[in-house]
């Protein structure tokens, strides 16, 4: 059977999967007065959508960081921004700014639900897809089985689908980085996984081998490795600035926004840190 | 050499594509499920808790029963099981009872229901004729069709969302049909008996059961131009066949018999009251009937022959079903219906009584059967074209023509099921499957045929219904008469249904007699 039928077949019985966790129950469903993740992503849309850039990160009347205050980098953020358009032109109940606390119905779970596999289509599934047919060894059949495993593995799929979070985005962004730089666009690869990096803190975690490796053919090329090591820097500060513009203006912004994702002063040990990174772990 | 390849030649993949679709089943546990999920509650209720002789009489919900008496009794087995998950649901006052376990334990049901369905399509799929020499197990003809019948789509949504037992008794079908093709004729007709005191919708094929049992099996010899040799009749395996049916029906009726119920059992069993389609009509002959019958009225009103006055009033898109008149065409009753279906079966009958062509030629006229009484019967339901989609898929493996007229009347009759999954929750569930089936079985049949296996027409009556699909899933609710005439979506994917399937029918028609010449000229 030709590759592309299989593949297509494969991805459908992944998102057929992904949706079908989806009918089932969310973290934190049901549960106030502090609810779970889904109410934590919801709550970012509410004040992304309803506050200034530069007050998201501060405790401010207006924004409570105590009830699921933003702790991750400014994508995510901006992710949140936009889903909340989407929300707000639906039913604008859903982010209204303090009165759409523990906002629960099933027609909000649906979009909710909708937003990951939107995100997953557009980001993670594309980035396993091509990785597997053209990263990956072995006949075609290899490759698909590769896919299928790929598309099928659980921990990720209970994690975004039920549990509610966006794993997928980050990881499809890093997956992106290794599949630019295995076909040797090096700058390109830089760009996703700083994308990746500036989605979720937790990347940190692959940026070790991302660096040894730009680094290490950098060295081998000699005076060209030079100017390849300065474009990767260049194009490294250059999405950073770019995801961390409305940060830059004023004073204590970005150390601010330092301080929500990394929280030091709360004891690395806290619940909350552990479990997402434990769950990321997981997945990656 | 040969030796080895045989022991290599195993089946280790059918039980992961069981395993597999089962608990796909698994992750639908907690997806929308229509009112048949209370009816079967409520039977489960009033077989455990009320005596035999108040089983046909009960009627304090609306959904009485109304399957043969084996299928009672099979409630109440499966009732003794619910009183370990929530003996709450077992209760008759409990009407519309939905507790977390008690959709566990119904949905659980049918998933283990299916292990019989599981079964019968292994044992079809060793039917098949497999074509010499070694093949990669994704291009067999076992493998497709095992991957046609256990992923099948209309199946899996009408079963495990929609709420059914279809896969069991559809496992009965397939298992008769699988004996019948390896000569075990009187196991077949014992399968077949219990499956028509499961569910007396299967009385539609009984003729072709009849006539092939009679033909092939009570006479033993043909004579050699093909016709029945009179002298060869055995009457001891009439009697066998017919004590095999006469005993499994008295274990199901028996009872009622002896009770003195048989008319009130009749009675619930065949409601003619019902009208001729129900809210949403199925792809049949009487849904191009009706549209027909409107357009001319319409017409007529337009042309001023026809007082808009004097047209009757009943609507047959009404959501409950009720008697209804056509205004320019003549009215239908139920016996026109049952006079237009013995019509139309009858010639498939009289080829395989003439010309048997042995299980396959039963299998077709089987299909003709159920295809024929899907066309005109009586309140036909949509889900019921998967009794032809079923049985068709182990002759679309084998022969490449029944292949493009399985591919036809497989995406029209499954798309024709859209609407029974109408929340926004389960559409992606629907579009994905859907596709997902659609892709295999197009790809699938055309590497095993080596070839394009439709006709330019199809192929584009099949884009022609993707168009459809999106225009009323996607743009027709977007569109400003969503209001003004909120029953155009439904229309639409009947009519242009029913086209597909009018067309299948004639097709495998067609086929069945061209065989019977080519026989002749043999």
């Amino acid at each position: 059977m030709h590759t592309c039928s299989l593949v297509s077949i494969c991805v459908l019985l992944g998102l057929v999967v992904r949706w079908g966790v989806s009918l089932n129950s969310y973290s934190g469903a049901g549960k106030p007065p502090m609810f779970g993740d889904y109410e934590a992503q919801r709550h970012w849309q509410e004040v992304t959508y309803n506050l200034p850039p530069q007050e998201w990160y501060f405790n401010t009347t207006e924004n409570d960081l105590n009830y699921w205050g933003l702790d991750y980098p400014p994508l995510t953020a901006y992710h949140s921004l936009i889903c909340a358009y989407v929300a707000n032109s639906i039913n604008p109940e859903w982010v209204e700014l303090h009165k759409s606390r523990g906002y629960e119905s099933p027609m909000h779970k649906l979009f909710m639900r909708a937003t990951v596999l939107v995100a997953d289509l557009m980001i993670f599934i594309p980035a396993v897809v091509l990785y597997c047919l053209y990263l990956t060894d072995g006949s075609s059949k290899k490759k698909v089985s590769t896919l299928f495993c790929f598309l099928l593995y659980p921990g990720l799929i209970l994690i975004d689908y039920g549990h509610f979070q966006y794993n997928g985005v980050s990881l499809g962004f890093t997956l992106w980085g290794v599949l630019a730089l295995g076909l040797g666009w090096d700058a390109l690869g830089s760009v996703a996984f700083c994308l990746a990096l500036n989605y979720k803190q937790m990347e940190l975690y692959h940026a070790l081998p991302f660096f040894c490796y730009l680094l290490g053919k950098s060295v081998k090329l000699g005076l060209m490795g030079l100017f390849l090591l300065m474009r990767i820097a260049s194009t490294v500060l250059v999405t950073f600035a770019l995801c961390w513009l409305p940060f830059l203006s004023g004073s204590g912004y970005a150390m601010q926004v330092v301080r929500r994702i990394f929280p030091v002063a709360r004891g690395l040990f806290e619940v909350q840190c552990l479990t997402s990174s434990l769950s990321f772990l997981w997945c990656a | 050499y040969v030796t080895v390849m045989a022991a290599a030649d195993s089946w280790s993949w059918f039980p992961a594509l069981a395993l597999g679709v089962s608990l796909l089943k698994c992750l639908f546990i907690n997806a929308y499920h229509s009112t048949d999920f209370e009816v079967h509650r409520n039977w489960l209720a009033i077989t455990h808790s009320l005596p035999v002789s108040r089983w046909y009489h009960e009627n304090s919900s609306a959904w009485t029963l109304d399957y043969p008496p084996l299928f009672a009794w099979l409630e109440l087995g499966l009732a003794r099981a619910a009183q370990h998950f929530d003996s709450n649901m077992l209760r008759v006052e409990n009407l519309n009872y939905v507790s977390q376990n008690t959709l566990l334990f119904q949905r659980l049901s049918v998933v283990f229901t299916d292990l019989l369905f599981i079964y019968a399509a292994r044992e079809c799929c060793r039917c098949v004729q497999e074509p010499k020499g070694p093949r990669d197990v994704l291009s067999r003809p076992s493998f497709v069709l095992a991957v046609l019948l256990l992923w099948n789509f209309g199946l899996l949504i009408v079963d495990h969302i929609h709420f059914q037992y279809n896969g069991f008794m559809f496992g009965f079908l397939l298992l008769s049909v699988a004996k019948h093709l390896q000569h075990k004729h009187l196991q077949g007709a014992l399968l077949f008996s219990v499956l028509l005191n499961l569910k007396h919708i299967y009385l539609y094929v009984a003729p072709a059961y009849g006539v092939y049992l009679l033909r092939s099996y009570c006479f033993t010899q043909d004579h050699s131009g093909g016709s029945v040799s009179w002298r060869s009749f055995r009457p001891l395996r009439l009697l066998a066949l017919g004590s095999i049916v006469a005993s499994v029906c008295a274990l199901s009726f028996g009872p009622f018999i002896a009770m003195g119920q048989l008319p009130q059992v009749l009675s619930r069993l065949f409601p003619f009251k019902r009208g001729l389609c129900h809210a949403y009509w199925a792809p049949n002959a009487w849904a191009l009937y009706n549209v027909l019958d409107k357009s001319l009225a319409l017409l007529g009103v337009r042309l001023k022959l026809l007082e808009e006055a004097e047209l009757p009033r009943a609507s047959m898109t009404g959501g409950l079903v009720q008697e209804f008149q056509h205004s320019v065409l003549p009215s239908v009753t139920p016996s026109v219906t049952l006079v237009c279906t013995l019509l139309s079966i009858l010639p498939a009958l009289a080829s395989i009584w003439r010309r048997p062509r042995g299980a396959r030629g039963f299998l077709r006229c089987l299909l003709l059967c159920a295809l024929g009484s899907f066309m005109f019967g009586w309140h036909v339901h949509e889900k019921a074209v998967l009794l032809a989609i079923l049985p068709l898929s182990f002759l679309a493996v084998e022969s490449r023509e029944d292949a493009g007229i399985f591919l036809v009347l497989t995406t029209t009759g499954h798309y024709s099921l859209f609407p029974l999954l109408f929340t926004p929750a389960e559409l992606p569930i629907k579009v994905f499957l859907m596709l997902m089936f659609t892709i295999y079985s197009f790809t699938a049949l055309r590497k095993l045929h080596s070839g394009p296996v439709l006709r330019p027409l199809e192929s584009a009556y099949l884009l022609g219904l993707g168009v459809v699909a999106l225009a009323c899933e996607a743009a027709f609710p977007l569109s400003p008469w969503r209001h003004k005439l909120p029953f155009l979506p439904l229309l639409a994917t009947s009519v242009y249904c029913s086209v597909g399937v009018c067309y299948s029918f004639l097709r495998l028609y067609a086929s069945l007699l061209r065989q019977e010449e080519k026989h002749k000229q043999l």
